[in-house]
Protein backbone atom coordinates (compact mmCIF):
# COMPACT_ATOMS: atom_id res chain seq x y z
CA UNK A 1 0.00 0.00 0.00
CA UNK A 2 3.09 2.12 -0.56
CA UNK A 3 0.78 5.27 -2.79
CA UNK A 4 -2.24 5.34 -0.26
CA UNK A 5 -0.90 8.06 1.09
CA UNK A 6 -4.08 9.18 3.59
CA UNK A 7 -4.17 5.31 4.66
CA UNK A 8 -0.15 5.77 6.00
CA UNK A 9 -0.29 9.03 7.95
CA UNK A 10 -4.05 8.29 9.77
CA UNK A 11 -2.42 4.84 11.09
CA UNK A 12 0.85 6.74 11.89
CA UNK A 13 -1.42 9.11 14.23
CA UNK A 14 -3.99 6.07 15.32
CA UNK A 15 -1.87 3.31 15.96
CA UNK A 16 -0.39 4.66 19.42
CA UNK A 17 -3.71 6.32 19.84
CA UNK A 18 -5.64 3.00 19.93
CA UNK A 19 -2.66 1.33 22.15
CA UNK A 20 -3.22 3.71 24.63
CA UNK A 21 -7.21 3.24 24.59
CA UNK A 22 -6.03 -0.31 24.84
CA UNK A 23 -4.03 0.12 28.56
CA UNK A 24 -7.01 2.25 29.19
CA UNK A 25 -9.39 -0.12 28.94
CA UNK A 26 -6.97 -2.62 31.04
CA UNK A 27 -6.20 -0.99 34.04
CA UNK A 28 -9.90 0.94 34.38
CA UNK A 29 -11.19 -2.26 33.92
CA UNK A 30 -12.02 -1.97 37.43
CA UNK A 31 -13.99 1.32 37.18
CA UNK A 32 -15.38 1.50 33.64
CA UNK A 33 -16.58 -1.33 31.20
CA UNK A 34 -13.56 -3.46 29.46
CA UNK A 35 -10.77 -6.11 31.23
CA UNK A 36 -8.50 -8.36 30.13
CA UNK A 37 -9.78 -9.51 27.14
CA UNK A 38 -10.95 -6.74 25.43
CA UNK A 39 -7.85 -4.66 25.91
CA UNK A 40 -5.76 -7.73 24.63
CA UNK A 41 -8.14 -7.76 21.30
CA UNK A 42 -7.34 -3.51 21.19
CA UNK A 43 -3.67 -3.72 21.68
CA UNK A 44 -3.19 -6.48 18.98
CA UNK A 45 -6.04 -4.31 16.87
CA UNK A 46 -3.62 -1.42 16.48
CA UNK A 47 -0.73 -4.00 15.74
CA UNK A 48 -2.55 -5.37 12.99
CA UNK A 49 -3.69 -2.16 11.30
CA UNK A 50 -0.31 -1.08 11.60
CA UNK A 51 0.97 -4.43 9.65
CA UNK A 52 -1.95 -4.19 7.24
CA UNK A 53 -1.09 -0.73 6.23
CA UNK A 54 2.75 -1.02 5.71
CA UNK A 55 3.62 -4.78 6.34
CA UNK A 56 3.96 -7.49 8.26
CA UNK A 57 7.80 -7.56 8.22
CA UNK A 58 7.31 -3.95 9.83
CA UNK A 59 5.25 -5.23 12.66
CA UNK A 60 7.66 -8.18 13.23
CA UNK A 61 10.52 -6.27 13.69
CA UNK A 62 8.97 -4.65 16.62
CA UNK A 63 7.32 -7.85 17.90
CA UNK A 64 9.17 -10.95 16.47
CA UNK A 65 7.15 -14.29 16.08
CA UNK A 66 9.39 -15.98 19.00
CA UNK A 67 8.51 -12.56 21.40
CA UNK A 68 4.53 -13.21 20.60
CA UNK A 69 4.54 -17.21 21.12
CA UNK A 70 6.63 -16.58 24.46
CA UNK A 71 4.14 -14.20 25.32
CA UNK A 72 0.96 -16.26 24.79
CA UNK A 73 2.44 -18.87 27.34
CA UNK A 74 3.77 -16.04 29.89
CA UNK A 75 0.35 -14.55 30.27
CA UNK A 76 -0.84 -17.81 31.20
CA UNK A 77 1.73 -18.60 33.21
CA UNK A 78 1.62 -14.99 35.20
CA UNK A 79 -2.95 -15.88 35.72
CA UNK A 80 -1.95 -19.08 37.07
CA UNK A 81 1.42 -18.36 38.94
CA UNK A 82 -0.75 -15.84 40.97
CA UNK A 83 -3.12 -19.04 42.00
CA UNK A 84 -0.03 -21.08 43.00
CA UNK A 85 1.51 -18.04 44.69
CA UNK A 86 -0.91 -17.47 46.89
CA UNK A 87 -1.53 -21.65 47.40
CA UNK A 88 2.24 -21.69 48.18
CA UNK A 89 1.27 -18.89 50.99
CA UNK A 90 -1.31 -21.09 52.31
CA UNK A 91 -4.41 -20.04 51.20
CA UNK A 92 -7.10 -21.39 48.12
CA UNK A 93 -5.68 -21.31 44.71
CA UNK A 94 -6.39 -17.73 43.27
CA UNK A 95 -7.23 -16.15 47.02
CA UNK A 96 -5.68 -13.08 45.96
CA UNK A 97 -5.99 -12.26 50.19
CA UNK A 98 -2.67 -14.01 50.00
CA UNK A 99 -1.06 -10.79 48.08
CA UNK A 100 -1.96 -8.29 50.99
CA UNK A 101 -3.15 -10.80 54.44
CA UNK A 102 -3.48 -7.95 56.22
CA UNK A 103 -5.39 -5.42 53.98
CA UNK A 104 -7.78 -7.95 51.83
CA UNK A 105 -9.40 -5.50 49.45
CA UNK A 106 -5.62 -4.59 48.38
CA UNK A 107 -5.08 -7.75 47.81
CA UNK A 108 -8.16 -8.59 46.11
CA UNK A 109 -7.19 -5.51 43.85
CA UNK A 110 -3.79 -6.73 43.18
CA UNK A 111 -4.48 -10.03 42.06
CA UNK A 112 -7.11 -8.58 39.98
CA UNK A 113 -4.92 -6.36 38.07
CA UNK A 114 -2.06 -9.25 37.83
CA UNK A 115 -4.61 -11.63 36.59
CA UNK A 116 -6.25 -9.42 34.16
CA UNK A 117 -2.55 -8.68 32.89
CA UNK A 118 -1.95 -12.33 32.26
CA UNK A 119 -5.33 -12.25 30.16
CA UNK A 120 -4.30 -9.45 28.22
CA UNK A 121 -0.92 -10.16 27.46
CA UNK A 122 -2.13 -13.73 26.18
CA UNK A 123 -5.13 -12.94 24.05
CA UNK A 124 -2.61 -10.20 22.69
CA UNK A 125 0.08 -12.50 22.04
CA UNK A 126 -2.66 -15.45 20.75
CA UNK A 127 -4.04 -12.98 18.36
CA UNK A 128 -1.13 -10.93 16.63
CA UNK A 129 0.20 -14.61 16.24
CA UNK A 130 -3.15 -15.89 14.46
CA UNK A 131 -2.27 -13.05 12.32
CA UNK A 132 1.16 -13.78 11.61
CA UNK A 133 0.34 -17.43 10.72
CA UNK A 134 -2.68 -16.27 8.24
CA UNK A 135 -0.48 -13.32 6.80
CA UNK A 136 3.21 -15.41 6.30
CA UNK A 137 1.58 -17.75 4.43
CA UNK A 138 0.85 -15.98 0.92
CA UNK A 139 2.27 -13.32 -1.01
CA UNK A 140 -0.39 -10.40 0.25
CA UNK A 141 -3.19 -9.99 -2.79
CA UNK A 142 -1.99 -6.81 -5.13
CA UNK A 143 -3.42 -3.58 -4.74
CA UNK A 144 -5.13 -3.16 -8.16
CA UNK A 145 -6.78 -7.03 -7.36
CA UNK A 146 -8.84 -4.99 -4.62
CA UNK B 1 -32.51 -9.30 9.93
CA UNK B 2 -32.02 -7.58 6.36
CA UNK B 3 -28.40 -7.99 6.85
CA UNK B 4 -28.69 -12.01 7.90
CA UNK B 5 -31.03 -12.01 4.26
CA UNK B 6 -28.40 -10.18 2.08
CA UNK B 7 -25.69 -12.35 3.67
CA UNK B 8 -27.12 -15.59 2.74
CA UNK B 9 -28.10 -14.80 -0.69
CA UNK B 10 -24.09 -13.34 -1.89
CA UNK B 11 -21.68 -15.24 -3.72
CA UNK B 12 -19.26 -12.77 -3.23
CA UNK B 13 -17.21 -14.02 0.29
CA UNK B 14 -15.35 -10.28 0.08
CA UNK B 15 -19.52 -8.76 0.87
CA UNK B 16 -20.09 -11.80 2.96
CA UNK B 17 -17.00 -10.84 5.50
CA UNK B 18 -18.56 -7.14 6.05
CA UNK B 19 -21.68 -7.72 6.09
CA UNK B 20 -20.90 -10.25 8.94
CA UNK B 21 -18.96 -7.19 10.51
CA UNK B 22 -22.13 -5.06 10.35
CA UNK B 23 -23.65 -7.69 11.98
CA UNK B 24 -21.50 -8.28 15.31
CA UNK B 25 -21.53 -4.28 15.12
CA UNK B 26 -25.70 -3.60 15.10
CA UNK B 27 -25.38 -6.87 17.84
CA UNK B 28 -22.81 -4.70 19.84
CA UNK B 29 -25.30 -1.97 20.19
CA UNK B 30 -28.57 -4.19 21.17
CA UNK B 31 -26.44 -5.55 23.89
CA UNK B 32 -25.92 -1.80 24.97
CA UNK B 33 -29.44 -1.57 25.11
CA UNK B 34 -30.12 -4.59 27.21
CA UNK B 35 -27.20 -2.75 29.77
CA UNK B 36 -24.69 -5.53 29.09
CA UNK B 37 -21.67 -3.19 27.97
CA UNK B 38 -18.88 -5.51 28.69
CA UNK B 39 -20.38 -7.71 26.43
CA UNK B 40 -20.89 -5.08 23.96
CA UNK B 41 -17.57 -4.53 23.91
CA UNK B 42 -16.38 -7.79 23.74
CA UNK B 43 -18.68 -7.61 20.41
CA UNK B 44 -17.56 -4.91 19.33
CA UNK B 45 -13.48 -5.42 19.36
CA UNK B 46 -13.80 -8.80 18.63
CA UNK B 47 -16.72 -9.72 16.39
CA UNK B 48 -16.93 -6.65 14.49
CA UNK B 49 -12.80 -5.72 14.86
CA UNK B 50 -10.55 -8.66 14.13
CA UNK B 51 -12.26 -11.13 13.31
CA UNK B 52 -13.37 -9.16 10.14
CA UNK B 53 -9.61 -8.92 9.69
CA UNK B 54 -8.77 -12.41 9.90
CA UNK B 55 -11.72 -13.33 7.65
CA UNK B 56 -10.24 -11.80 4.93
CA UNK B 57 -6.55 -12.49 5.97
CA UNK B 58 -8.16 -15.69 5.19
CA UNK B 59 -9.79 -14.43 2.14
CA UNK B 60 -6.25 -13.45 0.61
CA UNK B 61 -5.63 -17.68 0.82
CA UNK B 62 -8.58 -18.36 -0.75
CA UNK B 63 -10.77 -17.70 -3.89
CA UNK B 64 -13.09 -14.37 -3.73
CA UNK B 65 -16.27 -16.32 -4.40
CA UNK B 66 -18.33 -19.14 -3.17
CA UNK B 67 -18.98 -22.01 -5.52
CA UNK B 68 -22.57 -22.67 -6.89
CA UNK B 69 -24.25 -25.28 -4.35
CA UNK B 70 -23.63 -28.76 -5.85
CA UNK B 71 -26.96 -30.12 -4.18
CA UNK B 72 -30.02 -29.22 -3.23
CA UNK B 73 -30.75 -26.76 -0.22
CA UNK B 74 -34.13 -28.62 1.61
CA UNK B 75 -32.93 -30.90 3.86
CA UNK B 76 -30.56 -28.05 5.34
CA UNK B 77 -33.39 -25.75 5.20
CA UNK B 78 -35.76 -28.42 7.06
CA UNK B 79 -33.44 -28.37 9.76
CA UNK B 80 -32.62 -24.96 10.46
CA UNK B 81 -36.37 -24.18 10.23
CA UNK B 82 -37.03 -26.79 12.78
CA UNK B 83 -34.47 -25.84 15.33
CA UNK B 84 -35.03 -22.07 14.77
CA UNK B 85 -39.01 -22.79 15.89
CA UNK B 86 -37.86 -25.02 18.81
CA UNK B 87 -35.27 -22.32 20.02
CA UNK B 88 -38.17 -19.65 19.76
CA UNK B 89 -40.83 -21.85 21.19
CA UNK B 90 -38.03 -21.89 23.77
CA UNK B 91 -37.77 -18.19 24.81
CA UNK B 92 -41.72 -18.20 25.68
CA UNK B 93 -40.39 -19.67 29.12
CA UNK B 94 -38.31 -17.22 29.60
CA UNK B 95 -38.94 -14.24 31.97
CA UNK B 96 -39.82 -10.90 31.02
CA UNK B 97 -37.06 -8.64 30.19
CA UNK B 98 -35.94 -7.04 33.57
CA UNK B 99 -37.70 -9.21 35.32
CA UNK B 100 -36.68 -9.32 39.16
CA UNK B 101 -37.70 -12.40 39.86
CA UNK B 102 -35.84 -14.12 36.92
CA UNK B 103 -33.62 -17.37 37.87
CA UNK B 104 -30.61 -15.52 37.00
CA UNK B 105 -31.10 -12.85 39.30
CA UNK B 106 -32.21 -15.26 42.31
CA UNK B 107 -29.61 -17.74 42.37
CA UNK B 108 -25.72 -15.86 43.49
CA UNK B 109 -26.38 -12.67 41.82
CA UNK B 110 -27.72 -11.15 45.71
CA UNK B 111 -25.10 -12.49 47.53
CA UNK B 112 -22.59 -11.11 44.56
CA UNK B 113 -24.14 -8.02 44.77
CA UNK B 114 -24.35 -7.50 48.68
CA UNK B 115 -20.50 -8.86 49.38
CA UNK B 116 -18.45 -7.18 46.84
CA UNK B 117 -18.40 -3.99 48.47
CA UNK B 118 -16.67 -4.94 51.02
CA UNK B 119 -14.93 -7.82 49.97
CA UNK B 120 -13.06 -6.69 47.06
CA UNK B 121 -14.09 -2.84 46.77
CA UNK B 122 -13.81 -2.40 42.83
CA UNK B 123 -16.83 -0.67 41.26
CA UNK B 124 -17.22 -2.71 38.17
CA UNK B 125 -19.08 -5.41 39.77
CA UNK B 126 -18.41 -7.55 36.44
CA UNK B 127 -14.69 -7.46 36.65
CA UNK B 128 -14.99 -8.34 40.06
CA UNK B 129 -16.77 -11.51 39.45
CA UNK B 130 -15.27 -12.45 36.15
CA UNK B 131 -11.69 -11.78 38.26
CA UNK B 132 -12.07 -12.91 41.59
CA UNK B 133 -15.34 -14.83 42.40
CA UNK B 134 -15.34 -16.64 39.28
CA UNK B 135 -11.57 -16.62 38.70
CA UNK B 136 -11.44 -20.33 37.83
CA UNK B 137 -13.71 -20.00 35.24
CA UNK B 138 -11.48 -17.25 33.37
CA UNK B 139 -8.27 -18.95 34.10
CA UNK B 140 -10.13 -21.67 32.20
CA UNK B 141 -11.19 -19.27 29.29
CA UNK B 142 -7.64 -17.69 29.27
CA UNK B 143 -6.66 -21.78 28.49
CA UNK B 144 -8.90 -22.05 25.86
CA UNK B 145 -7.60 -18.88 24.19
CA UNK B 146 -3.73 -20.03 24.93
CA UNK B 147 -4.61 -23.76 23.07
CA UNK B 148 -6.34 -21.92 20.28
CA UNK B 149 -2.88 -19.97 19.32
CA UNK B 150 -1.08 -22.52 19.91
CA UNK B 151 -3.10 -24.76 17.90
CA UNK B 152 -3.33 -22.51 14.66
CA UNK B 153 0.93 -22.13 15.48
CA UNK B 154 1.43 -25.45 15.30
CA UNK B 155 -0.96 -26.04 12.18
CA UNK B 156 0.16 -22.99 10.00
CA UNK B 157 3.65 -21.35 11.12
CA UNK B 158 5.11 -24.58 10.84
CA UNK B 159 4.23 -25.20 7.40
CA UNK B 160 5.29 -21.55 6.24
CA UNK B 161 8.93 -22.82 7.88
CA UNK B 162 9.07 -26.04 6.35
CA UNK B 163 8.51 -24.84 3.31
CA UNK B 164 11.03 -21.37 3.65
CA UNK B 165 13.46 -24.22 4.67
CA UNK B 166 12.61 -26.51 1.04
CA UNK B 167 13.27 -23.50 -0.35
CA UNK B 168 16.66 -22.83 1.09
CA UNK B 169 17.47 -26.59 0.79
CA UNK B 170 16.90 -25.79 -3.17
CA UNK B 171 18.40 -22.66 -3.45
CA UNK B 172 22.30 -24.48 -1.88
CA UNK B 173 21.73 -27.54 -4.43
Amino acid sequence: MRHHLILRVITKILAGTIMLFAFYVQFHGDYSPGGGFQAGVILAVAFILYGLVFSVETVQQVMPPWLVHRAMALGLLLYAGTGVFSLLTGYNFLDYTALAPHHPEHGQELGILLVEGGVGITVTAVMLSIYYAFVGRTPVIGDEEW
Amino acid sequence: MAIGLAAVRTRSLFALVMLSGGFSLISAALFVTLDAVDVAFTEAAVGAGISTVLMLGTLALTSRYERPPAHRPWLPLFVVTVTGAALIYGTLDMPNFGDANAPAMQHVMPEYLAREPHEIGVPNIVTAILASYRGYDTLGETAVVFTAGIGVVALLATLARRRRRRDGEEEES
